[in-house]
């Protein structure tokens, strides 16, 4: 009889309409490093949820020790011991380090906080386990692999056994998920037991013992990943074997697209501009990277460059003519497409229909608005449901589904059939595949690929370690808001791409 | 000048007050726009205690005043809290609406308390002259209103629970991150009422002190003149913190003083100019300060948004 520190047993969980937990069984051993991978919309969350008694499963029982328990709510399963690394961190940014850990379980005196005993707490715990991090400092003042110690401390604190990490890589440096890596074996040395979601395959084979695979609300199965493969384990999840690698010719770049002269943007934030001085080009056929740490100066340079932000000086050329003070609609006219970082605040108007997300920058053409000044809805409907049908928009009730209701990698997908099919020169892609699903990266890049097949010009921005080194024929690096390296994707390694990335190295780099 | 000094720090209390029940209602993430209406609720359970409480003890009349303003204060606030944090309603409505009823209601309700024992009388008034002394202390020349001492307990009162205490913490975690305390067990919607409950004994305190800062006599139909509003400005150029709140509110209250003490300085009299600019001052003042500062204010960020647990 093996022991086990947290079992969930033949859970089942029903919403209108699906089943998002189908009879799954996960059971995690005392010590060990547990997996949970699956797709998103696999039903991890949603497992997760049962866990910490957001949900009741209609079916199923959690066992603690071995012992059936009750979660009815999150207060019950941290008494449980059981605490989670949320994927977006649940940190009051200007609170300190300190006030973040204890709040909730503040010692106190007459009411009055007690902070003495609590950072003497918090300190021996951060040098047991390696989590450096000034117990006094400002959240929205250090770094988000600190932040992230903090979330563990906060767990720690209450001394937790079982500790949950949610996607704990996705907004990390190579540098802070090789820490973290160590933090976590650390942890499970010291008799912890961790459940580390993710989607991210070579993590789980570093860090995982085993690992517990879920498709589409189905459990598939648990492996030990000394027995198994990146290719099984991809397999379990999909369902299907998965092109990692994008393939591609070798690129044909033609006439320069788009020239950028000794660009510098603002910062909202600080003082010191976000971008400082940064020349490129980009030629037809073509993909280019920007690569480089979140917060770099990445956004701020996209934001430039499409005219969401003004210039503090510099050019920027489009085709040999000059853009930079044109307006947006006309940029977009002359030929630049825009998939945008944050695909909720400027790719999308969630609450209109897909129909009217997909006519944004062109409804004022004749086909979309007669000259009176109505919108012609025929037109719009059947231009609507060609782009549906060509790029895989999936959705409720089609043209006429409110986007808000739709997944992300299908929103996503919605701007990429917009932006694609208004035949730009130049495709800007900022961090198109964040949080989509494996099949979803992969129709993307494929779909980027495409598009510098046919002689455009694309401009891909990624944090994804993974994507930068497999889909652009040139890697700039941008680091503190300057172009610091430029590397062939081919020749380079991930290894010397992060100490670009992390400002240890630099060259000169001339457009 | 001494004059000037009075009616300075009478203003500031009020504004103190007020801007303080702001500070704790938004630090918990709901935004007291009806301060106003509060103030007005709390102005009137205080002239009414006034009007019926006929003891001699000064200190008796105060703590009655005081407990009946604060209770009046808190019931009116209970309305934002039951619209806003129970039902999810949109805040700044709710608070507009506080506001218009408050006035209205108050003059409606001493209309008819007025006409029920004098049938002749239609006024919206109450009368506290005997009362209003009970509230100030004479030295050498300088009334002292035992609101001033409120005031500045009450400062260093809600310094001391917003920073020190485990309250504080949770209620300013509330107001800025409130997926982050549900997660660690702490009950968003109590916080939040605690918060707007608070804010309504501190608004409703505002309202009695300001209709007992210059006169023995409100008409109230005349609500508070902006008051409740010129306190948020107060909050927000204090930076929601009790301290910073204090001094605008001293600017803020100095402008609104030589309104009323104007005629007794000779170079502002020697200007010539008419007493409404000076009744403007205050107004204008807040309108020219938040332009300025308004851009680098950093408001509890969840401030506004109805907390709902299924969103995460």
């Amino acid at each position: 009889m093996e022991e086990y520190a947290i079992e969930m047993l033949h859970i089942t969980k029903r919403f209108p309409g699906i089943i998002a937990n189908d009879d799954i069984t996960l059971q995690l051993r005392k010590g060990e490093i547990h997996a949970l991978l699956g797709e998103n919309g696999a039903g991890k969350s949603t497992l997760m949820s049962v866990l910490f008694g957001l949900y009741q499963p209609e079916e199923g029982i959690i066992k603690k020790d071995g012992k059936a328990v009750k979660v009815n709510n999150p207060n019950d399963a941290n008494a449980l011991g059981i605490g989670m690394v949320h994927q977006h961190f649940k940190l009051v940014e200007c609170f300190t380090v300190l006030d973040n850990i204890i709040m909730g379980v503040e010692p106190t005196h007459l009411g009055f906080l007690q902070k003495g005993e609590a950072r003497q707490k918090v300190k021996m715990l951060s040098e047991k386990y390696g989590l450096y991090v000034d117990p006094d400092a400002r959240i929205e003042d250090i770094t988000v692999g600190m932040q992230q110690r903090t979330e563990i401390l906060k767990m720690l604190y209450r001394d937790n056994e079982i500790l949950i990490f949610d996607e704990p890589t996705a907004v990390l440096t190579p540098q802070e998920i090789s820490e973290l890596m160590q933090i976590m074996k650390n942890l499970a040395a010291e008799g912890k037991s961790i459940l580390f979601i993710s989607h991210k395959l070579n993590e789980i084979m570093e860090v995982a013992d085993r690992c517990s695979v879920l498709r589409k609300g189905k459990y598939i199965g648990t492996v030990n990943t000394a027995d198994t493969t990146i290719e099984e384990l991809s397999a379990m999840m999909v369902g299907r074997n998965v092109n990692f690698h994008v393939e591609k010719k070798p690129s044909v770049p033609g006439d320069v697209i788009l020239d950028i002269e000794h660009m510098t943007v603002a910062s909202k934030v600080h003082k010191n501009n976000a971008v400082k001085d940064v020349s490129l080009k980009v030629r037809a056929g073509e993909i280019v990277c920007i690569a480089g740490i979140d917060g770099n100066g990445q956004s701020e340079f996209v934001y430039g460059l499409s005219g969401l932000e003004p210039l503090v000086s510099g050019k920027i050329t489009l085709d040999g003519k000059d853009i930079t003070k044109t307006s947006i609609r006309q940029k977009s006219l002359l030929g630049m497409s825009h998939i945008p970082e944050d695909r909720h605040k400027h790719g999308l108007v969630l609450d209109y229909t897909l129909e009217d997300n997909m006519i944004l920058q062109t409804y004022f053409k004749p086909e979309f608005t007669n000259k009176a000044g109505f919108l012609r809805r025929k037109n719009i409907r059947e231009y609507a449901n060609r782009l549906i049908e060509q790029y895989d928009v999936r959705s409720g009730q089609g043209p006429i589904t409110i986007t808000r209701s739709m997944s992300g990698g299908n929103q996503q997908k919605a701007i990429i059939a917009r932006e694609i099919d208004k035949q730009p020169d130049l495709l800007i892609a900022v961090q198109p595949t964040r949080g989509l699903d494996v099949g979803a990266i992969e129709y993307i890049h494929k779909q980027l690929v495409a598009q510098r097949d046919a002689g455009k010009a694309v401009l891909l921005v990624s944090l994804e370690l993974d994507e930068v080194m497999d889909v652009p024929d040139r890697i700039l690096v941008m680091y503190e808001g300057e172009i610091v390296g430029e590397l062939d994707p081919k020749t380079t390694t991930q290894e010397e791409l992060g100490l670009y990335m992390a400002g240890a190295k630099r060259m000169e780099v001339t457009a | 000048m001494l004059l000037l000094l009075q009616y300075t720090l009478i203003f500031t209390s009020v504004l103190v007050l007020v801007a303080l029940g702001g500070c704790i209602s938004e630090h918990s993430g709901v935004i007291n726009l009806g301060l106003e209406g509060i103030m007005v609720m709390g102005a009137l359970g205080g002239a009414l205690m006034m009007r019926a409480f006929g003891t001699e003890s000064a200190l008796l009349m105060v703590l009655a005043v005081i407990l009946s303003a604060v209770v009046f204060g808190m019931a009116y606030s209970a309305l934002l809290g039951v619209a806003c944090i129970n039902f999810k309603a949109d805040q700044t409505l709710v608070g507009t609406a506080l506001n218009l009823l408050g006035t209205a209601a108050a003059t409606v309700l001493v209309k008819a308390i007025n006409t029920a024992s004098n049938p002749d009388n239609h006024s919206s008034e109450i009368e506290y002259v005997r009362a209003r002394k009970m509230f100030i202390v004479n030295i050498n020349g300088f009334e002292f209103n035992w609101f001033m001492l409120i005031a500045v307990l009450a400062v260093i009162g809600v310094a001391i629970m917003l920073y020190k205490t485990r309250f504080g913490l949770r209620l300013m975690a509330c107001g800025e991150h409130p997926q982050a305390a549900d997660s660690v067990g702490i009950n968003v919607y109590k916080m939040r009422w605690a918060g707007v409950l608070l804010s309504g004994a501190l608004g409703g305190l505002g309202g009695i002190c300001y209709i007992l800062a210059g006169v023995s006599l409100w008409k109230f139909e005349n609500g508070v003149a902006g008051f409740g509003f010129l306190a948020l400005a107060v909050m927000i150029f204090g930076q929601w913190n009790p301290v910073r709140i204090s001094l605008a509110a001293l600017l803020f209250g100095l402008f609104r003083a030589l309104s009323n003490t104007y005629v007794g300085i000779p170079f502002l009299v020697s200007l010539n100019l008419p007493s409404n600019v000076y009744n403007m001052m205050p107004y204008i003042v807040s309108l020219v300060v938040l332009a300025f500062t308004s851009k680098t204010s950093r408001a509890p960020k969840a401030e506004g948004i109805p907390y709902d647990k299924s969103t995460r």
